[in-house]
């Protein structure tokens, strides 16, 4: 759906058969150093500037490192209902007369926390009290509304050129983009840094429906979608992994800005930032300019790191859905985070079970076997930043069953802790890693979200490129090693999708609704 | 390194109703005073088009920003050319190709060899076209190519392979029901385009199954006669590249058109349609017609008009329904055009169950107003400023130049299309905008598809007051009879 929006917008009817997305970026570290700038602000946000002149455009990201895994308890989806906000403008754009429309918000809020209150009473509840105070609550809104330019901040940006502009919300960070032409810098600059420190509670009330209705479209209305929900919340019992990053309804629908804020003001901060611009962009020239306006945003404290650490699994977990889809295995264990030693490892078991034909999971469930059309491993899952899990999943062909994806998917494993890899197997892994990394450079906007990302995760961009020395000490002992210490029973959770029939005779043959 | 994320909006769009300004103190707009410096002077890079005797088509486009070689070879003829009793053939075909290999070097010791290098031959099949593509680092680009080419003129299709592509389509098909949303783009296509027309109908387990090694062979005899285009990219002496290709492609025989289509397309009647779905809590709405195609002089002005009905988040239906009603998180459309035959118009909503009615009378409502509630200037300058300041971004990286380049070829549109495209739309006026909408937007010829589930909507259907509600049926047909199925469950 969301490919076929994009290219409506200029009706680029695609050809037929897709010729392989491929790319161009750059060769080494070295050429990196020279074209790189990084700079850290006094207030500690960190800007990298990649100058990559191929056509008169740049792309950005800017990183946040706070996502849904920092939701404070009982507010799951705040940093994406965060995300929402940001698009809604700040005390300058996007408002007819600010201080009024402040006193408005206000009132919202009061008047939000007044039916809020007699909602969750537990006894007592006074159902004639909570239809008036519904209607305060509306009232109130409305008056706010008054004072709004509907998506001026947007608009904004788009009638500038911003393309593909977006954001989007992990459980482990947060991130805006766009592209636009490069001669906009300075409009971007302001309008993206306006957005970091100066954004107010607008619409969010009724923003909180648009993504109650995003909540129903990616999970509640989609079979793939509650199964996963289901895996995290068996497979974490502590950490907050175990909560889908949307939120769970009843928290998201209760979500008030006043939390909103707060959670800004927190993460928001020059040291949880890294905004990196690669394109046809001269550091030199526009730095000056580029620090004025990220140097609004409040310094402020790097926020404290979490303490949960999820406890050792003592059983294997399980947990079937009984869905009128058709059926679906996944089982994950637990592992270490990215910054674990052996994290090039796992990158390897990776490659080696998942990657094209050649991997062990096609050859063996769908080539030879023929009980599976699909099955991968992959890793780190749902998040990078924390103990994630190893995952690996196989969609069944018509008449096999999830036991049978399972029961297929351990012989695997056996074999990778009974027997090395060979030597073939590990030499790909490094081959293609090496490749992928240069492709992966290939455009503005993927070279500006690794950047961030690893200027982030190891205060280092150059560790996009060192990585590959890990790659290549990963030996067949390791696997081996890393294989039976992961890959054991009471490590992990499994969950299934069971078919059973609809209640009607089949979809659609019963009339219309009523 | 999967992750799940969850985006502000899935959609890339554009328009806004900004009413009332004038009644309140003018905030100061700090971002109009920020100087915007002419464009650095950009001149694409073209690639050079080379055109063989036999009608062969080469481009070449040269990039040695990074150590790869990329090519791929465009092939007239796709599934909408294929026999409707053997519908699902052209899939087939595209996956088997590559998985078979050739007389030399059989899929799987192709798999190993490519693999080994970080390279990849892949092929594929589509509506319009198959096509063959392959890319490697510069050092193996020799051999890769030989490779791809061994493929091209000497594929042996093999029975297993046409086995295992025959149980990845029957996993689709068996899984088309699971998804809400493939349900609804599926059978909206339909309601306008006919269930049997060539752009709608679908492989079903019978047709699949009728699907011969045979059949493969002659789709490739037959296609391979037609006028190739082949493009490659990448780090390249270009004189060698040249001297290759000419010597790989010279060989060939004259190229043969395919014969053109005829088929008829036709506005539907205005009517509701359901799909009851039990296990989901959001509704699918989908409102249908016929679009129009590229060749048509009113494109700009409808892709402007698109701009302000559903194009971004200042558009009409954005705002209207997603900003002040909060009523969807994904809600777009707008006059679809594609190369060679009338797209759709479609128009989308999400929304949960008990907003169905509302939301699918607003979404009419703005669909409607294209014709009733008059464009304004400042619509029509923003809608213009989204696309003209965007449109860079339609050839900003070689590739893109190259792959824009091929599909004109491929189509027969002059090669400076994106040039003259663009002067239209910067020409568009109001009275373009208006005089388009009247004459394209039918609001009475729409279908109203809707995938939910009945037992929360209330109100339900009939509250549109659009006339009787159609059911769809959507039951997955089974084969009947031996050697009708394709035996997905089957070790070989």
């Amino acid at each position: 759906m969301t490919t076929f929006f994009r290219h409506w917008r200029f009706a680029l009817a695609l050809l037929a058969a897709a010729i392989i997305g491929r790319g161009a970026g750059a060769q080494d570290l070295k050429s990196f150093e020279q074209r790189i700038t990084t700079k850290v602000l006094p207030n500690g946000l960190t800007i990298i500037i990649c100058e990559r002149p191929e056509a008169p455009v740049f792309s950005y990201t800017t990183f946040v490192d706070a996502g849904d895994a920092n939701d404070p308890s009982g507010q799951s989806g705040l940093a994406h209902m965060f995300e929402h906000l940001a698009f809604k403008g700040t005390t300058q754009i996007g408002t007819k007369d600010w201080p009024a429309e402040k006193k408005a918000l206000d009132k919202v809020e009061e008047a939000n926390n007044a039916y809020e209150a007699e909602y969750l009473k537990p006894v007592g509840r006074d159902e004639a009290k909570l239809a008036e105070l519904k209607k305060a609550f509306q009232q109130a809104q409305q008056d706010a509304h008054q004072y709004v330019i509907p998506n001026q901040f947007t608009e904004v940006a788009e009638r500038s050129g911003a393309n593909d502009l977006n954001a989007q919300t992990g459980l482990d960070e947060t991130q805006y983009f766009w592209a636009m032409p490069e001669n906009r810098l300075e409009l971007w600059a302001w309008l993206e840094s306006s957005r970091l420190y100066d954004v107010v509670p607008r619409e969010f009330y009724k923003e909180r429906d648009v993504v109650m209705e995003e909540r129903r479209m990616r999970v509640d209305s989609n079979p793939i979608g509650r199964l996963i929900e289901q895996f995290l919340a068996t497979a974490y019992v502590a950490h907050p992994y175990h909560r889908p990053n949307v939120g769970w309804a009843s928290e998201l629908s209760q979500i008030n800005a006043t939390e909103a804020m707060a959670f800004h003001r927190k993460y928001y901060v020059g040291s949880n930032l890294v905004v990196a611009v690669v394109g046809d962009v001269k550091a030199a020239e526009t730095l000056p300019m580029l620090e004025k306006y990220f140097g609004r945003i409040p310094g402020g404290p790097k926020p404290e790191e979490m303490t949960t650490v999820e406890p050792r699994q003592f059983a294997e977990k399980t947990v079937t859905i009984v869905e009128q889809s058709q059926p679906f295995y996944i089982e994950g264990y637990h592992r270490p985070s990215y910054r674990d030693p052996d994290d090039a490892v796992y990158d390897a078991i990776s490659d080696i079970f998942s990657n094209g034909r050649v991997s062990r999971l096609y050859r063996s469930l769908v080539r030879d076997q023929q009980i599976a059309a699909e099955a991968e491993g992959f890793s780190p899952f749902p998040g990078v930043k924390y103990p994630g899990l190893f995952a690996f999943y196989a969609v069944p062909l018509p008449g096999h069953t999830p036991e049978e994806m399972r029961t297929a998917i351990h012989k695997e494993i056996d074999k990778l802790k009974n027997a090395d890899v060979s030597d073939e197997e590990l030499q790909m892994f490094k081959t293609r890693t090496r490749a992928d990394l240069l492709r992966g450079l290939a455009d503005n906007q993927g070279l500006a979200t690794a950047l961030a990302e690893y200027q982030t995760r190891y205060g280092n961009w150059r560790e996009l490129f060192q990585q590959l020395d890990r790659v290549d000490k990963v030996s067949k002992a390791d696997i081996r090693r890393v294989a039976n210490k992961v890959f054991v029973d009471t490590n992990r959770t499994s969950a299934s999708i069971e078919t059973k029939a609809p209640a009607s005779p089949a979809p659609g043959t019963k009339g219309g609704a009523q | 390194m999967k992750k799940p994320h969850v985006g502000f909006r899935a959609l890339a769009f554009l328009v806004a109703l900004t009413g009332a300004i004038t009644a309140y103190a003018q905030q100061e707009k700090p971002w109009e005073k920020i100087p915007v410096p002419p464009l650095h002077e950009f001149k694409p890079q073209q690639p050079k088009r080379i055109e063989l005797k036999n009608g062969i088509v080469i481009f070449l486009q040269e990039d040695h920003e990074l150590p790869f070689v990329n090519g791929s070879i465009l092939i007239p003829g796709g599934a909408r050319d294929e026999d409707a009793g053997k519908t699902g053939l052209v899939s087939l075909y595209g996956q088997t190709w590559r998985t078979s290999g050739t007389e030399k070097m059989d899929g799987d010791a192709m798999d190993d060899l490519l693999e080994s290098k970080a390279a990849h031959i892949e092929t594929g099949g589509g509506p319009a076209s198959t096509s063959l593509s392959w890319d490697s680092l510069k050092g193996d680009a020799d051999q890769v190519f030989s490779l791809a080419l061994d493929l091209l003129l000497h594929p042996k299709f093999n029975e297993e392979k046409l086995q295992l592509a025959k149980q990845q389509e029957a996993t689709g098909i068996v899984r088309r029901n699971d998804d809400e949303s493939s349900i609804a783009s599926r059978e909206a296509a339909k309601l306008v385009y006919g269930p049997d027309s060539p752009y709608t109908r679908q492989p079903e387990l019978a047709t699949v199954g009728k699907v011969t090694i045979a059949d493969l062979q002659a789709w490739h005899d037959r296609t391979m006669g037609g006028k190739l285009i082949i493009g490659v990219s990448g780090d390249f002496d270009p004189v060698a590249m040249e001297a290759r290709l000419r010597g790989a492609f010279e060989g060939l025989p004259t190229a043969k058109p395919l014969p053109p289509h005829h088929d008829s397309f036709q506005q539907p009647k205005q009517a509701v349609y359901f799909i009851n779905k039990e296990d989901v809590n959001q509704s699918n709405v989908q409102i249908a017609g016929l679009g129009t195609d590229r060749h048509n002089p009113d494109v700009p002005a409808l892709t402007v008009m698109n701009d302000i009905l559903g194009g971004g988040f200042a558009s009409r239906l954005f705002q209207k329904i997603r900003t002040e009603k909060g009523l969807a998180y994904e809600v777009g459309g707008g006059f679809g055009y594609a190369y060679d035959h009338p797209a759709l118009f479609r128009v989308v909503v999400l929304t949960q169950s008990t907003s169905t009615v509302d939301a699918t009378k607003l979404a009419l409502e703005e669909i409607a107003g294209l014709t009733t509630r008059p464009f304004t200037e400042d619509e029509l300058k923003r809608a213009k400023d989204n696309i003209l300041n965007q449109f860079l971004f339609l050839y900003d990286t070689k590739e893109k130049v190259l792959a824009e380049q091929e599909r004109l070829e491929f189509y027969g549109y002059p090669a400076d299309y994106l040039v003259t495209y663009e002067a239209a739309l910067k020409k568009v006026t109001l009275a373009d905008v208006t005089a388009a909408a009247k004459k394209y937007i039918h609001p009475k010829e729409l279908a109203v598809l809707v995938v939910g589930n009945q037992a929360e909507m209330k109100p339900g259907l009939d509250a549109l007051d659009l006339g009787p509600v159609h059911p769809i049926d959507i039951t997955i047909p089974q084969p009947s009879g031996p050697g009708g199925a394709p035996n997905p469950g089957a070790n070989q």
